[in-house]
């Protein structure tokens, strides 16, 4: 069999750190590469240079057969590379047929106006085919991430592809989503096409792929066919060790002084009579289905979104006006589910971002002169306690990290401020494995340090693997609350998908005992 | 998608600039001095009478309205063009001083002041795109350098262009219609069919919308920044010959200075984002108009000359300040809901129970 896609001896470095090292791999046509690696290995400035985005500092491609070198991503998409990136790319303001032809609209006449009639038909061919069932002239801003990940794909499509890249394509979609891509994947490798699927869900990884290829540290550590590979041996691959345990052993119990007290919360359409209280040296879990209003709830009780009754008390104190403002006052942190958007200053370096909320606390004097020295001293201590990544960080911006070290940036930001309170949403999404235990560990410390930690998570089995306790919302209620010993994930979900045999509350059931 | 119940608070605001617009109209209409029509004895507003209206828009076209358009297309790119002003003035300098040392008829003078229009915007492209100079920068540069050059070419003098020059402004089409406002609706439906019609005018908004997405796609986002500043240094050339048309073509130092404030409020007032990716132009047609109705109304009312900018800085502050108000409002619709809204929740417990 011929390969459709060579690449010899990679290599390319940012701010002196070398995310891909000498890496050669090749593909197949009608074979799907799976490719894995921890955050920070490499895995997406290796596609990113395949499709255009990134140049190489040395190496070279070849694609069937001929020297492929692709400056801007139009020339990869002309040579036939489809990139279906992590974060979604399409114009919120375009409709969703103009989305898909919007390099090369089909045209008619002398004035070569774009034929609508043709992209309507073509455009609805495009979506049946991925199973969307919307009409082409929707405006992207309407539909949801998971419709909006199904036009990428009826896009790519569309430019006849030879080779499709998938970056991370399932994280914002739904199960039955996802089960939808995987049958379109199916479809695609049976027509011939070749697919480099990248993913953190080792399983998904397994199942669909041919091949898998591991990388560590830039550097291409394995390539053997998918049945030869185990999820664990995928793992110690990725980790150049071998993992134990997934979770650290949570190093002290929680105490009953309640930190924060949630008080009947409501907000019409929203959240309902919500009650909780975390206490010091608490882990709570918070695990509801998407749309179940567990972020909606974090952020009133961070005070960034208003809600309609009900009270919140921090330490005893009735916070008269929840605001962003108070709850930073009053050592609440919040680590948002989408660091992109709201944590994070992309642009800036990692330092100042670190600082950002801390910086009353140096600033010096009556005109409020921000001590530099200090400010970056401290920056740089935070940084080093958890084991940050990057090169100067008064230089490197934010956006060229890892996900993972994006992560921490967030959490040594909070950190730095010396809060009691922690609210994390999904704190380990799109993270990988390693990166993910030191998070985990961050947590732990944060509780055995007498912090009260709220984690809010999808996954249900971090919640498992973390909590004292766990909290199930559903339809913006309060279905289900679990202490550790009555931890079983199944009953979890089940309060989750408010099946009607479960108990309200506090369900007492010496049986239920977590292996 | 929910359908939303008809609400008049929003209604209102989703439409403001029309709102306002309608507005100022029958305001400055009742409060304007009357004249008797004919022998019929009824005193009818000055302010309403064709002729007036027809004088609205065609001050509205050659003071605000074509540069409005093209400064449309620069705004919807997330761009921004300072030196139309400055573009109209040296162009039809230009054209008048050739027009005198040469005795260049009006249609061959035109062209020169299109073409000097339309390379000061592709000069605008080059430092932009080729030299990344950020808009601001280099639109500011280039107005100060454009009345500069104007001026040096006129060592400072007003240039009295030849007679056929104020008789190409008096031009009526089909006999009743004022030269500027064909110029105007013709400027106008171009833009509309470039930027709804073609692929060109589809990837402006798409890089206004987001630049590296845009880049991702494959689009040649050079080449659309580039376009955009050369459209609107063409409408600046434009805009300069029949504008100096409509004051007798005379032209001094100051023609053209602060139109580019005109032009931006123009497309802003009919909806179009400073941020990208969101207007067109027919809203650029009302907001220019409305910019000039309330110019003219002032002067019906007799307003302190000093007080009319003021009064005309006011109903600008007045629009935008709705669009803000729309963009909030905008932002609470767009709020996700998860449970049904009714608050009678505690009804849907008691059934969510029961089955």
């Amino acid at each position: 069999m011929t390969s459709l896609l060579e690449l010899h001896n990679l290599t390319k470095a940012f701010f002196g750190i070398a995310a891909v090292k000498d890496v050669s791999l090749s593909i197949n046509a009608g074979e799907t590469l799976g490719l894995i690696g921890q955050n920070g290995a490499g895995k997406s400035t290796l596609v990113n240079i395949v499709g255009g985005v990134v140049h190489s500092d040395s190496g070279h491609m070849t694609l069937s057969e001929q020297p492929y070198t692709p400056r801007i991503p139009a020339d990869a998409q002309h040579a036939g590379v489809a990139f279906i990136h992590q974060e979604l790319n399409l114009f919120t303001n375009l409709t969703i047929a103009e989305n898909i032809f919007i390099s090369n609209f089909p045209r008619m006449g002398v004035l070569r106006t774009i034929d609508r009639a043709k992209i309507k038909a073509l455009t609805g061919e495009l979506l049946a085919s991925v199973g969307l069932d919307i009409p082409s002239d929707t405006y992207v801003e309407r539909i949801s991430p998971g419709e909006r990940q199904l036009v990428e794909i009826a896009k790519a499509l569309y430019q006849d592809a030879s080779l499709i890249i998938f970056d991370e394509p399932t994280t914002s979609l739904t199960a039955r989503e996802t089960e939808r891509l995987f049958a379109i994947m199916g479809q695609l490798r049976a027509q011939g096409k070749a697919i480099v699927y990248i993913s953190h869900i080792l399983g998904d990884v397994q199942k669909l792929s041919d091949q898998i290829a591991v990388m560590r540290d830039g550097e291409l550590v394995a390539c053997e066919p998918a049945s030869a590979l185990t999820i664990k041996r995928m793992i110690s691959l990725m980790v150049g060790r071998s993992i134990e345990q997934l979770y650290p052993k949570r190093t002290t119990s929680p105490t009953t002084d309640p930190l924060l007290t949630a008080k009947n919360i409501s907000a019409s359409g929203i959240v309902e009579d919500i009650s909780f209280t975390l206490h010091k040296g608490e882990v709570l879990g918070l695990f509801g289905l998407m749309g179940s209003g567990r972020t909606e709830l974090a952020r009133m009780i961070f005070g960034a979104d208003q809600f309609e009754s009900g009270e919140i008390v921090v330490e005893g104190e009735l916070v008269r006006k929840p605001s962003p403002r108070s709850s930073i006052h009053n050592k609440i942190a919040f680590v948002t589910e989408n660091r992109r958007e709201e944590g994070l200053l992309m642009s800036i370096d990692i330092a100042n971002n670190i600082s950002l909320v801390s910086l009353p606390e140096f600033a010096r004097s009556m005109l409020q002169v921000i001590d530099q020295r200090q400010m970056f001293d401290s920056a740089r201590e935070t940084a080093n306690t958890l084991q940050l990544k990057s090169g100067d960080i008064r230089q490197q911006p934010v956006k060229s990290l890892s996900g993972g070290n994006q992560q921490k940036v967030v959490i040594a930001k909070w950190l730095l401020s010396r809060p009691s309170i922690f609210i994390m949403d999904e704190p380990t999404r799109g993270i990988d494995v390693g990166a993910k235990y030191e998070i985990y560990t961050i947590i732990d410390r944060l509780a055995a340090e007498g912090s009260g930690v709220l984690i809010i998570s999808s996954e249900l089995e971090e919640l498992i693997g973390m909590c004292d306790r766990i909290l199930v919302m559903s339809r913006g209620e309060i279905y289900g609350e679990f202490t550790r010993e009555q931890f079983q994930d199944e009953r979890i979900l089940r309060a989750a998908f408010r099946e009607q045999d479960l108990p309200m509350m506090s369900v007492h059931d010496g049986q239920a005992k977590r292996d | 998608m929910q359908k939303q119940p008809f609400n008049v608070f929003r209604f209102f605001l989703n439409n403001s600039t029309i709102f306002l617009f309608i507005a100022v109209f029958i305001i400055f209409g009742l409060s304007s001095p009357r004249t008797a029509i004919g022998d019929t004895g009824i005193d009818f507003p000055r302010f309403w009478l064709p002729e007036n209206i027809l004088n609205i828009i065609k001050q509205a076209a050659v003071f605000a309205g074509i540069i409005g358009v093209g400064m449309t297309f620069v705004l919807l790119t997330a761009g921004i063009d300072l030196s139309v002003g400055s573009n109209m003035y040296l162009s039809v300098v230009c054209a008048g001083l050739l027009m005198r040392s040469s005795g260049l008829e009006i249609v061959p003078a035109l062209f020169v002041s299109l073409l000097v229009g339309t390379l000061y915007g592709a000069f605008n492209a080059f430092c932009i795109v080729r030299l990344k100079i950020i808009p601001f920068m280099t639109t500011l540069a280039t107005l100060v350098v454009g009345r500069g050059l104007g001026t040096a070419l006129t060592s400072s003098q007003q240039i009295d262009f030849p007679e056929r020059m104020n008789a190409f402004g008096q031009t009526m089409v089909f006999g009743v219609i004022p030269m500027p406002i064909v110029v105007f609706v013709l400027v106008v439906l171009a833009a509309w069919f470039i930027l709804t019609q073609t692929q060109f005018g589809r990837q402006v908004y798409a890089v206004g919308n987001d630049i590296d997405v845009a880049k991702k796609a494959g689009i040649n986002t050079d080449r659309n920044l580039a376009m955009v500043y050369i459209i609107s240094g063409f409408c600046a050339g434009l805009a300069g010959f029949v504008l100096a048309s409509q004051l007798g073509g005379r032209v001094d130092r100051s023609f053209g200075e602060t139109r580019e404030f005109d032009a931006i409020a123009a497309a802003v007032l009919g909806g179009t984002s400073l941020f990208g990716g969101v207007g067109n132009v027919f809203g650029t047609v009302i907001g220019a108009m409305l910019i000039q109705m309330v110019g003219i109304g002032l002067q019906f009312n007799l307003v302190n000359l000093y007080l009319q900018p003021m009064a005309r800085a006011f109903i600008i502050f007045l629009a935008i300040f709705f669009d803000s108000l729309r963009e909030a409002n905008y932002k609470k619709l767009k709020r996700r809901f998860i449970r049904p809204v009714h608050s009678a929740s505690s009804e849907a417990r008691a059934a969510d129970a029961g089955d």
